[in-house]
């Protein structure tokens, strides 16, 4: 790995500062992607600024009916919040099942929604849960943050302060893990928010995506055998050594059968 | 760059590149080398220590990301009389290894479980260890002393 010059502002304001004159700055929430990938030297920044000592970012409150997670908010956090299992349960159980424990106490949501991998959980639950991801400069609803493949809306220096969750009827997350990894091979988040329902997919497309047609056919009658019939296109999901395109579309399918059964 | 921290107990201060990991700061310059590096790729656990009391992966955080903090690793473990913690004494009695290379991380992420988990079953243990990697397949015994450890814990 590269050396480089390390960074540790002591708030967002000092971050964005750092990163706006630095044109090769990276930020850094958990680490748990960026390390790996700078050790491969896939990134070899010149400077990395450290969100992790930046006490605004941190922790779960309620506003409103509304629950804000912190950006450097950890996944183990999460997934044991009282809070966030009362409100929002699926998510405290997908917060749970990222990675392995120890991942769990450094991975934080601002960093895996910022990283935007596509077999990341974050995404399914953000954008299945029709959130609001929270930044130094604005406000960008969960349909319009996701991208492409390890692509945002966010720009150049902007910074994800939080993730504002309203909580729903009912949700439920299911998840094919890679056995190794512990990366979706296909995540699929269900919500229901009264008659509008929300699925959406991660680890089968190069990025999250909403599944149109199955909740179209979940907001005409929400049951299991709402989705017989409902298919997903292979032709533009991932084919790679772990599973094919038409296998993930299989999977898909099963999955969302699988999340309706658990809350319907 | 100065890093602080207190590793074991010890109060510990040097100077280090900040692309040093927290692997090799507790290997290369403390010697600690019961912390062991498996993978380099934060999957199969050998390196794990506990960072402020919870499990981490020890070769994906940078030395530097520890300043401040209290580091444990296998080697601070015991008690300072020397007796052993209750997950190491589980995994003599329940024989948790085989060639002994990926132990420290198990122990400290056993040790991890049974802070958060007292009376973990089975199951639970299984999935929690889905971070450590034996590649001498040697789990049975490893999974049974935890959950004796967690049994303990609770009782």
């Amino acid at each position: 790995m590269l050396d480089f010059t390390y960074h540790r502002p002591a708030s967002v304001a000092d971050a964005a500062k750092i990163v706006g004159e630095i044109e090769d700055a990276k930020l850094m929430a958990g680490g748990m992607t960026l390390i790996p990938t700078m050790k491969q030297r896939l990134a070899s920044p010149s400077d990395i600024v450290d969100l992790g000592r930046i006490p605004e970012l941190k922790g779960i409150r309620r506003d409103g009916a509304d629950l804000v997670i912190g950006a450097m908010t950890r996944h183990a956090d999460v997934a044991s919040s009282a809070l966030v299992r009362e409100a929002i349960p699926a998510l405290a159980s997908l917060a749970g099942q990222i990675g392995d424990p120890a991942v769990r106490h450094r991975g934080t949501i601002g960093g895996s929604i910022s990283n935007a991998d596509p077999a990341a959980d974050y995404p399914a639950g953000v954008v299945g849960l029709d959130a609001v991801v929270e930044t130094n400069q604005r406000q960008i609803a969960a349909d319009d943050f996701f991208t492409g493949l390890f692509d945002t809306a966010l720009e150049p220096g902007e910074i994800v302060t939080g993730v504002r969750f309203r909580a729903p009827d009912a949700a439920n997350y299911q998840k094919l893990r890679h056995p190794a990894s512990g990366y979706a091979v296909v995540g699929v988040m269900v919500a229901r928010f009264g008659s509008n329902i929300r699925v959406a997919i991660t680890g089968a497309g190069p990025s999250v995506f909403r599944a149109m047609e199955m909740e179209a056919a979940l907001s005409a009658k929400f049951a299991v055998e709402s989705l017989a019939g409902v298919s997903i296109d292979a032709a533009d999901l991932l084919s790679d050594m772990h599973a094919s395109a038409d296998y993930r579309a299989h999977v898909v399918g099963v999955l969302a059968k699988r999340a309706v059964a658990a809350i319907s | 760059m100065n890093v602080t921290l207190t590793v074991n107990g010890q109060a510990i201060s040097r100077d280090v590149e900040p692309r040093m990991l927290l692997a090799e700061f507790l290997r290369d310059e403390l010697r600690l080398t019961g912390t062991h590096v498996g993978c380099d790729t934060t999957q199969c656990g050998c390196c794990i220590v506990h960072l402020d009391g919870e499990a981490v992966k020890s070769c994906t955080l940078f030395a530097v990301q520890a300043d401040g903090s209290k580091v444990t690793t296998i080697e601070g473990l015991a008690g300072t009389d020397g007796a052993l913690h209750p997950v190491q004494a589980a995994f003599r009695e329940h024989h948790g290894l085989q060639c002994g290379f990926c132990t420290p991380g198990m122990v400290m992420m056993g040790a991890d479980i049974v802070r958060r988990i007292p009376g973990a079953d089975d199951e639970t243990v299984r999935h929690e260890l889905e971070g450590n990697i034996c590649r001498c397949t040697g789990y049975q015994g490893i999974v049974e002393a935890i959950v004796d450890a967690a049994a303990q814990a609770r009782s």
